[in-house]
């Protein structure tokens, strides 16, 4: 391998990029993106908006890191792939060769074809253009709409109220992110983001956008949006979160074989030779098992697999062939104020085989369910709202198919809490309190 | 959005604030023998009566004509002193005590009016302002902070930091002018140490009252995390209780004003030949605090930071740290991140540490034979005052407060403290104390690096699996507060189970090693 061109600066596509550097001092590395010139954080994008940080901050590594690490950076945007002369053309016209060429380009915002989409101030948030357009669209108004109950969807939420505007929130189901969250956790959500002042809609579906008159040069601004129930409730600014979808269009003419995204094998292999698919846009042809034994969904479009694709596909890059074999799935969220950690398998809905311990503080803001199976007791997914847990051991637990007992007779090993936090273990196992106090802790190793 | 009593609130204090500042030019200055005889030493009193003369009588409106003519004067004697050789007769700098004491006319007649309408307005002004906050729910609310231009060194910061500059420039340099406060102290001063104020006791009270006030809104800020509510409740105790009352009270009963809580070498004066006298002379208590302040370097120090890390005193006792804490909150986010700082820190901070060690040495020997120059040059009279006056004046007051604004709340104890260095020194190498990170979980934000306030990339650590063991890192815990995912945890434990590489590859085949 000469020179390894990858198109997209996201997770992914950098961490191939570094760990490919780590190994080989020699090889020539290109990375072309679109969108911005350095590879920033997505998942920062609301704590620009908000104010918490600028989009400097959200960069991880200092500009000097990428000459320094002979890095190429090419801003630009990949219109087509050549794969039989090993080329790609960007859109000024130029051409670029590759001995090998990593694809990892994310995603972009799913839309569905409701009418009056394309009115301004209708917006999904995936990256830094739609940052600007949010930003230009919610200056001095005071009334918006989000579309979703997702984690993008009450990101935007918490965006917006941070900007004290009135927010209503459609969600489909009868709770919140029901697709993932359990009715108690979904319902603790809700619960805040009632007192966080969203107006959380309930089984509520958008059916139409209503814009206002055009201008010569635009489409007309949003003013109102209509549900499937035929209300009418007006704003002046749609958020849009009900989801994303792999990053491909562009590679239609190019004879890799793709599906939603583009399908690969658990080599990260497309269809063509010397040409690999990472992170949010990739697709796996046979979904992979996780070392827990669960298989894993042939799409994650998260931050942590975008990593251990790059992690993983390096390695092959380098010399040794490494099949993706992910450890217990994690993930993790924030919900306004209320932190969520997951970890294995957390069904929405019990299955049969399944059991489930569920905790909640008095308080009704922080929440812990264990899920273990009925036949041998093994623990096989654990969240939590408001608490931190220790990843490790959590993995070690579920990985080591720990009967629920002893998980639960030993949490405090699992308890990630700051210092002096309220102790809650004893009330989660009804046991003694097991949690070592602030004095045994110090003296003891 | 403020509320009508933020907006009350903020008025008050600005009103207040400006009264306080402009009772600086209230006074009158009249040069009298009353004056003259209550301040200036009785062997110099005659000399300095017919060389200011020309001042007697006369009243100035302001304080900058009135020291102007009185140095002139005195400058004058000083010159034909030294032109006679007689340079024993010298009159030392009594132009403080003169002015403070010419002031006349309505201020100092009314300076207590002054005093409890400019605190009570401030003070009440800004708990109004802050207390509100309470309506918000709990939990990290730092919407705007780089939107406002008092947070991101906008024109409030610049206009804040320059007052702050100013400020530690006239206190350090020209207290002359500061005398009318010093003025409205002195019941104060001397209800509680006897005697009347210096602007000393007037900068420690307020740089106390800034400390409870900020520190109610660093308990309103993060009234969801125990840890930092107990960590500002500490600092504000030790700031009232060790570094203002207990001093005052010891001068009342007159002892050594001994701030216990405070240490060498940022105590940097604390082996001072008149230090150590005034603690000689002063019996068994005396002793006891040469005794005690020394154990706690040689010997709390050591113990202590091998159990809980530095944090145990920069951001739990310290006065430094205390304001920096409070004070310093809102500007936490603007210390330097880069790598270039961190190198620079290093070896600025390291150099300080030698300068006060080889400072303290030199003062030792001084002390304990009689001899001041060592080697022939080296002067320790010389190297303490500059010390003194560089590091002690210039860095840590001007630069280290001075700049909250513009360059953060811990410019000093990050690139100047001494001590920082010292009890880094024993975080690095030996202390159970580190931030672990928690797995995979980081999505590399940024929230964390953003608001250290040592300019510490924890991200850097944190998104590599690897725990956060850093020399400069004073566990403000606030990493931990602001990580919307939970990675990050001030714990202490076995030195061996510190995570210091990068974690094993985040994959699926033994991710991750347990630490138990
Ligand atoms: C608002 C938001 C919050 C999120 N929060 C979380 C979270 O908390 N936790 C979590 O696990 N995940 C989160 N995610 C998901 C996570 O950010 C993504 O899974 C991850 O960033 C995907 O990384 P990637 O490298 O695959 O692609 P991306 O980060 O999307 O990078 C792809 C890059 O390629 C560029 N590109 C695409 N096509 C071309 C082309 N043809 N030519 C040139 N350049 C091109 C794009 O411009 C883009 O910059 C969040 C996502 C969003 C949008
Ligand atoms: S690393 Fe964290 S605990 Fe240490 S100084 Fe920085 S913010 Fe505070
Ligand atoms: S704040 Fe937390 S998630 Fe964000 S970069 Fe720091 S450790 Fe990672």
């Amino acid at each position: 391998m000469k020179h390894l061109v990858i198109i997209g600066n996201g997770i992914a596509g950098i961490t191939t990029a570094r760990h490919v550097r780590q190994q080989d001092s020699r090889v020539r590395i290109t990375v072309i993106s679109a969108e911005s010139e350095h590879f920033y954080s997505r998942t920062a994008l609301m704590y620009i908006y908000m104010g918490h940080m600028t989009y400097a901050h959200t960069k991880p590594y200092e500009d000097g890191f990428w000459t320094k690490n002979r890095i190429g950076l090419l801003r630009g945007y990949v219109e087509q792939v050549d794969t039989l002369a090993k080329r790609v053309r960007l859109s000024d016209g130029q051409w670029l060769d590759y001995d090998v060429l990593v694809l990892a380009t994310g995603s972009v915002s799913t839309t569905f074809d409701w009418p009056g989409l394309t009115a301004s101030g209708v917006q999904g948030l995936y990256g830094l253009p739609d940052l600007e357009r949010i930003e230009q669209f919610t200056k001095n108004i005071d009334r918006a709409v989000v579309v979703g109950g997702g984690l993008i969807g009450v990101e935007l939420a918490e965006m917006l109220r941070s900007r004290h505007i009135d927010v209503t929130m459609l969600v489909r189901d009868t709770h919140y992110w029901s697709s993932t969250l359990p009715r108690e956790e979904g319902k603790l959500i809700g619960r805040h983001l009632l007192r966080h002042g969203v107006d959380i809609r309930l089984q509520t579906e958008l059916k139409e956008i209503l814009a206002g008159p055009r201008s010569a040069d635009a489409s007309g601004r949003v003013r109102a949006v209509v549900t499937k129930a035929g209300e009418e409730i007006a704003c002046q600014f749609v958020g849009l979160g009900v989801g994303v979808t792999p990053n491909v269009t562009f590679l239609k003419t190019s004879g890799i074989e793709l599906g939603k995204g583009v399908l690969v094998n658990k080599y990260f292999e497309t269809n063509v030779a010397d040409v690999y698919a990472i992170g949010d846009c990739n697709e796996f042809r046979d979904p992979v098992m996780g070392t827990d034994g669960t298989l894993r969904k042939p799409i994650e479009q998260i931050w942590y697999t975008g990593r251990m694709h790059g992690e993983t596909l390096a390695r092959t890059l380098c010399g040794t062939r490494t099949a993706y074999q992910p450890g217990v799935f994690f993930n993790s969220a924030k919900f306004f104020d209320i932190e969520y950690q997951t970890y294995g398998t957390m069904n929405a809905e019990f299955i049969d085989d399944e059991q489930t311990f569920y905790w909640e503080h008095p308080a009704g803001e922080q929440c812990l369910r264990i899920n273990y199976r009925k036949t041998d007791q093994s623990v096989v997914g654990i969240h939590a709202f408001g608490l931190r847990l220790r990843h490790a051991v959590c993995e070690h637990w579920i990985q080591q198919r720990t009967p629920f007992e002893n998980v639960l007779s030993q949490f405090d090993q699992a308890d990630f809490n700051p210092e002096f936090s309220e102790s809650y273990i004893n009330q989660l196992t009804g046991h003694v309190p097991t949690r070592k106090g602030w004095f045994k802790r110090l003296f003891s190793t | 959005m403020l509320t009508i009593w933020q907006r009350i609130g903020l008025t008050a204090f600005l009103i207040g604030f400006a009264l306080f500042i402009a009772t600086l030019s209230l006074s009158r200055y009249t040069l009298t023998d009353k004056v003259l005889s209550e301040t200036v030493s009785k062997e110099q009193l005659d000399a300095i009566r017919s060389a200011t003369a020309s001042m007697h009588g006369k009243t100035y409106t302001s304080s900058f004509g009135f020291v102007a003519d009185y140095r002139t004067a005195i400058a004058r004697l000083n010159e034909a002193y030294k032109q006679r050789n007689e340079t024993n007769l010298l009159i030392p700098d009594y132009a403080f005590l003169v002015t403070k004491s010419a002031s006349t006319g309505f201020f100092p007649e009314n300076s207590q009016l002054f005093f409890w309408l400019s605190l009570l307005l401030s003070v009440g002004g800004g708990l109004l302002y802050i207390l509100p906050t309470q309506r918000e729910l709990p939990g990290i609310k730092n919407n705007g902070i780089y939107h406002s231009p008092a947070t991101n060194r906008g024109w409030i910061g610049i206009v804040i930091g320059t007052f702050l500059i100013g400020f530690y420039i006239v206190l350090y340099f020209f207290p002359e002018y500061l005398t009318n406060w010093v003025l409205m102290f002195d019941p104060l001063s001397r209800l509680l140490n006897g005697g009347p104020a210096s602007q000393w006791f007037v900068y420690g009270t307020l740089y106390t009252l800034v400390i409870l006030v900020m520190g109610v809104r660093m308990l309103i800020k993060y009234r969801h995390s125990r840890y930092q509510q107990l960590r500002t409740l500490s600092v504000m105790f030790f700031q009232t209780a060790f570094a203002f009352l207990i001093p005052e009270l010891l001068a009342l009963f007159h002892q050594p004003a001994q701030d216990l809580k405070n240490m060498w070498p940022l105590d940097y004066s604390f082996y001072f030949d008149y230090r150590i006298d005034e603690k000689i002379k002063a019996g068994t208590l005396g002793m006891f605090m040469l005794v005690w302040g020394t154990a706690l370097w040689l010997l709390g120090v050591p113990i202590l930071t091998y159990f809980f890390g530095k944090r145990w005193y920069c951001s739990w006792v310290c006065g430094c740290g205390g304001l920096a804490e409070t004070l310093g909150d809102p500007y936490r986010q603007l210390s330097d991140k880069r790598l270039g700082a961190w190198k620079l820190e290093r070896i600025v901070v390291h150099s300080v540490l030698v300068f006060a060690v080889v400072m303290t040495a030199l003062v030792m020997y001084t002390y304990l034979s009689g001899q001041t120059l060592l080697f022939g040059f080296l002067d320790s009279n010389g190297v303490r005052s500059v010390y003194g006056s560089a590091i002690g004046a210039v860095f840590a007051g001007v630069v280290g407060t001075g700049f909250y604004p513009i360059l953060g709340s811990r410019v000093w104890c990050r690139f100047g403290c001494p001590l920082a260095a010292y009890l880094g020194l024993v975080q690095r190498f030996k202390s159970r104390f580190r931030i672990t990170t928690n797995g995979g979980q980081c999505i590399s934000c940024g929230n964390c690096s953003t608001y250290c306030e040592m300019g510490i990339d924890v991200r850097w650590y944190a998104q590599r699996g690897q725990d956060i063991v850093r020399s400069s890192c004073v566990g403000c815990g606030i990493c931990s507060a602001v990580c919307p995912r939970g990675v990050l945890n001030l714990e202490n434990d076995s030195i061996t189970t510190r995570q210091t590489n990068p974690g094993p590859i985040l994959l699926g085949n033994n991710s991750f090693r347990i630490q138990q």
